[in-house]
């Protein structure tokens, strides 16, 4: 579904990917686990094409978008939905306007058809009812809910998520969570999850990609790396001050 | 030596860099408007945003223009007694010169830094990126619409501001300092030439595309955070202010 080979990315003198290289198979949840400002997020705008990288490819579906631009990128960005770290919903726009505003400029649909699959994502993100608030009327958790929202209406193949909890209690975390295995189930799409939640995410995604110095260190299910040897990943699953992770 | 070089090398490089990058932004922004799917919903919000909220502040500064005109118009004037030529004394600059650039720095005040901290806030919180991934253009949906808002906006205020100030200088010179009614406006009438106002309406658009393209560009790619909005802002309205001077020189040398 998505191959990423050995991509490099520096801004100015700092390097942030040094050659990551990832395979994401289809219908897969995986979460990318790392140190902040280790360079996930920067991983992951690379994946829609918000970031051109300065060497390596990015297959998407068989295509390297790496080396698209304008309409064709547009073509393969149809195929994703982006769940972003603030939600970053418009401000000018109603809770139904935002989550209607893809169908509204996308796809050729009924005012009706629209009505329905709206009032349907807002049933799914228990978001019924809030219709007419705007996005500064409504809590953090619940942002986060209007962009998953947002972020589906479309049906995409391929789902973004970039810290979709950052900044939510225990049992919000839970809840979006909950959200994101019971839409991965019921949608069935491919999703790459960036991450700080240890050890809760072990419970929501298939397999676990550990970035670290700009590569991925080690990848795999939730219980390899729960069983890793690696010192590096044990650190950070430990949250250990000692280690060879150092502090910045 | 060739240090110092170097350094003027280096800035004039970036200024030019700089430069460019604008006008591929103004460039690209103008050719989105032919381009359809139009946003006509989006461009009438952006009407009332940067043309009828502006009206409040229009028709004050442009009525005290007026008024300040007529006053010290009316001394000069007697004092080599062609009171009588108070009107054209007060319509000509009001036409040509001050109507277009005082209403554009007032826009430039108003709206153009609210444009500026509007789109560089979105910026900052990924609603741009949100878009551009959702393949919808930015340049289309923020950009474009508030272009031509501007260029349908500003002549329109211009002339507001035009108008009014002439019913100021009205009220001082007739209603307050005893000219006549009809010297006021038959010498204006005698004086004034379809050309005048001509000139006016292409300096405000001129004006207009100006401030628009400063203050989107300076928000579009804005720094990071709330310091770099207000950076932004502080420097669209500074940028614009005196491009609006410059431009105001060089389109007066076109048409004098």
């Amino acid at each position: 579904m998505i191959n990423i080979v050995g991509l490099q990315k520096s801004f100015g003198e700092q390097k942030v990917l040094s050659g990551v290289s990832l395979s994401i198979s289809d219908k897969e949840l995986i979460a990318i686990i790392g140190e902040s400002g280790g360079g996930k997020s920067v991983l992951l705008r690379h994946l829609i094409g918000l970031l051109k990288p300065d060497r390596g490819k990015i297959v998407v579906e068989g295509e390297d978008i790496t080396k698209m631009s304008g309409r064709e990128l547009d073509g393969i960005r149809q195929k994703f939905g982006v769940v972003f770290q603030g939600g970053a919903l418009f401000d000018s726009l109603t809770i139904y306007e935002n989550v209607a505003f893809p169908l509204k400029e996308k796809m050729k649909l009924s005012r009706r058809e629209i009505n329905e699959r709206v009032e349907d994502a807002l049933e799914d993100v228990g978001l019924r009812g809030m219709e007419d608030k705007y996005p500064a009327e409504i809590s953090g958790g619940m942002k986060k809910r209007v962009a998953l929202a947002r972020a589906l209406i479309t049906e995409p193949k391929i789902v973004l998520f970039d810290e979709p909890t950052t900044g939510l209690d225990p049992i919000l975390l839970h809840a979006i969570h909950k959200l994101i295995t019971d839409t991965h189930k019921k949608y069935g799409f491919t999703g790459v999850m960036i991450s700080h939640d240890i050890p809760e995410i072990f419970h929501v995604v298939d397999r676990i990609a550990f970035l670290y110095k700009g590569t991925i260190e080690v990848v795999g299910t939730p219980k390899e790396i729960r069983a890793s040897s690696d010192p590096v990943v044990r650190q950070f699953i430990k949250g250990s001050l000692r280690g060879p992770i150092e502090i910045s | 030596m060739t240090g110092l070089l170097r350094m003027v090398g280096s800035g004039a490089l970036s200024v030019l860099r700089k430069m460019g990058h604008m006008l591929i932004f103004l460039v690209q922004s103008l050719s989105y408007a032919f381009i359809p799917p139009f946003k006509f919903r989006i461009l009438l919000r952006e009407i009332q945003f940067i043309g009828t909220k502006s009206m409040t502040v229009i028709v004050l500064m442009g009525s005290f223009t007026g008024m300040v005109l007529a006053l010290q118009g009316f001394h000069l004037l007697r004092k080599v007694g062609s009171e009588a030529l108070l009107g054209p004394a007060v319509a000509l600059p009001l036409i040509r010169e001050l109507g277009p650039v005082l209403s554009a720095l007032t826009i430039t005040g108003r709206a153009g830094s609210a444009l500026t901290a509007e789109i560089g806030i979105m910026r900052i919180s990924e609603q741009i990126d949100a878009l551009t991934a959702m393949a919808l253009n930015p340049m289309r949906y923020l950009i474009v619409p508030k272009m031509f808002a501007a260029i349908i906006a500003f002549p329109l205020l211009t002339a507001i501001y035009d108008v009014v100030g002439i019913y100021g200088g009205y009220f001082v010179g007739v209603k307050l300092l005893g000219l006549s009614s009809g010297t006021y406006f038959s010498q204006m009438e005698h004086f004034l030439e379809m050309e005048d106002i001509r000139i006016g309406i292409y300096k405000s658009l001129t004006f207009g595309i100006l401030v628009l393209w400063v203050c989107c560009y300076k928000g579009f790619y804005t720094g990071y955070g709330a310091e770099g909005v207000s950076k932004a802002t502080t420097e669209a309205v500074v940028m614009s202010s005196v491009l609006i001077l410059i431009a105001d020189y060089f389109l007066g040398t076109l048409f004098i």
